[in-house]
């Protein structure tokens, strides 16, 4: 895409157990694109045969324009990119990265920021915090984790920023006090979260029961798509077909053969992918969090980085 | 009430209770408080409980509402005039945390000045419960003295501040919560064409 960078891996670190943080600088030098809190890339790693492209939000300082830094959780089930970036990647390679993206900004009219973070949720913070700090603005950041050596960033969040850093170890009984981390803030405090679906679902609910109005509610899905059962697509305007395969998303299938469809996101928030449906047979498996329920329904729209088909014919406007 | 053809106008979509909310504060002008007494029905002694209003009555048309906004049994204070008011909306903001909605209804220059000072509590706009009574009248900015005049029903009129003769443009200004005056007699002093009242 317009706008990607070769950028050279120069440091590589366990933040905590399971949790690597990679450093990257241009291979060209000179300054790197700005960002600001809350921005993520995208990160071309080939895995075998495929490449896969995930995205990762930056957690170094905006300040710094000499390098990016993002972390990357081992999962369970790695779908490729996590398992790369644990065992093959290696100080000195090349990776090419998209240009920076914001789709998780802070408000900068808000009178304070209340940040909740579960486990590797934690990366789009350590940007932020940066900026906080440095703007003087007030702001908290309640962080849960599994156990304190599971918690990547705990100690140099809590050296930097001191009290305004609450931990709360699962391991040690400690849970997050949701209730009273939405009451008696003051007007203008906007809450963030970003972690697992139902710690994000909790601290939602929480502060829309508290009577909280959506505005000063933000979260970041971080979702990688769904394997499935294979399927073919067929393009319209050639007539070509593509097979997505059981472990690849029907994005990277596309762009496996060539075709190059727009995204941002790669993780069915931003509604870039959105691709029309000109004729199917069976089900689309909608996985995304962009359509509407009725939008759904309708099927006339797929988000392709995260959904799925299963039937016999999907047809699609590309 | 109001034409819609004006994009940067923000719009106003009516008062309705937001349920979860622990705290509610109404701030009316004039006819703004019909507003409030159309939904009165579906007000729970518990959301009455929890609410507070604060009312001016301006112009004739709202001098009848004080003793039908007193007996909805929520907390009510009533202002002489707009400035007052807005100064009272600004200790009881500051007073308030997440949890309390902002209501306003009255004329689209109240509302915009009630706007400027949930703004500077860090309330977003978009989380404002507004609706719209009462007269179309503007409030217009001179351009050229950046003196505020209230309450402009034609156009050209002459502007309070510095007396040139101004033409109110359909640019609506939230940041100042006013329309734009340009003067219009510049090239030709004294070729103004009749006012026209087009904001009753
Ligand atoms: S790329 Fe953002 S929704 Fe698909």
């Amino acid at each position: 895409m317009k706008g990607d960078l070769q950028m050279r891996v120069t440091a590589l670190h366990d933040e905590a157990a399971g949790i690597r943080r990679v450093r990257l600088e241009p291979v060209d030098g000179g300054a790197l694109p700005a960002f600001s809190g809350g921005a993520h890339v995208v990160v071309a790693m080939q895995d075998g045969g495929v490449t896969r492209r995930n995205p990762y939000s930056l957690c170094c300082d905006p300040d710094d324009r000499t390098g990016y830094e993002i972390a990357v959780a081992r999962a369970a089930t790695s779908r490729g990119g996590s398992a790369f970036i644990h065992e093959r990647l290696a100080v000195g390679d090349v990776l090419v990265v998209g240009a920076p993206t914001n789709l998780f900004s802070p408000d900068w009219r808000a009178k304070k920021h209340i940040m909740v973070a579960g486990g590797i949720g934690i990366t789009p913070f350590v940007a932020m915090m940066a900026q906080f700090a440095r703007a003087g603005l007030a702001f908290e950041l309640h962080y849960a984790v599994r156990s304190r050596a599971a918690a990547a960033f705990a100690g140099v969040l809590q050296d930097r920023y001191g009290p305004r850093v609450k931990i709360y170890a699962a391991d040690e009984g400690a849970r997050l006090p949701l209730a009273a981390l939405v009451e008696n803030q003051p007007l203008g405090t906007h809450l963030y979260t970003c972690g697992p679906e139902r710690l994000m679902g909790a601290v939602l609910d929480t502060a829309r029961n508290a009577g909280w109005p959506e505005q000063a509610l933000h979260s970041e899905h971080f979702m990688a798509p769904p394997p499935g059962d294979p399927f073919t697509v067929t393009l319209a305007e050639s007539g070509r077909e593509v097979a997505v395969g059981p472990d690849q998303s029907l994005l990277e299938a596309l762009e496996a053969a060539g075709v190059n469809p727009r995204y941002l996101c790669r993780g069915g928030v931003c509604g870039e992918c959105a691709t029309k449906v000109v004729e199917f047979r069976g089900t689309i498996l909608h996985a995304d969090h962009f359509l509407t329920p009725e939008e759904r329904a309708e099927s006339r729209t797929i988000m392709i980085c995260m959904s799925r088909f299963s039937g016999d014919r999907l047809v699609l406007n590309l | 009430m109001q034409i819609d053809a004006i994009r940067s106008r923000p719009i106003y979509p009516g008062l309705a209770i937001a349920p979860l909310a622990r705290r509610h504060i109404f701030a009316l002008e004039g006819e703004g408080a019909g507003a409030l007494l159309d939904i009165a029905g579906s007000l729970t002694p518990a959301v009455l409980g929890r609410s507070q209003i604060l009312y001016v009555a301006r112009g004739s048309l709202g001098v009848g509402h004080h003793g039908a906004l007193q007996t909805l049994g929520a907390a009510f204070w009533a202002a002489p005039t707009v400035q007052p008011l807005l100064g009272r909306l600004d200790v009881e903001l500051s007073r308030s945390h997440m949890g309390t909605r902002l209501y306003l209804a009255g004329t689209e220059g109240f509302i915009g000045q009630a706007m400027q000072v949930a703004a500077a509590h860090g309330i977003d706009p978009a989380s404002v419960i507004t609706e719209h009574r009462g007269s179309l009248a503007r409030r217009v900015q001179c351009v050229h003295c950046k003196g505020v005049t209230e309450g402009v029903t034609a156009s050209p009129f002459v502007c309070s501040h510095c007396g040139l003769s101004l033409f109110v443009r359909d640019h609506y200004s939230r940041r100042l919560g006013a329309f734009q005056g340009v003067n219009i007699d510049a090239e030709e002093p004294g070729a103004v064409p009749p006012p026209e009242e087009l904001y009753l």
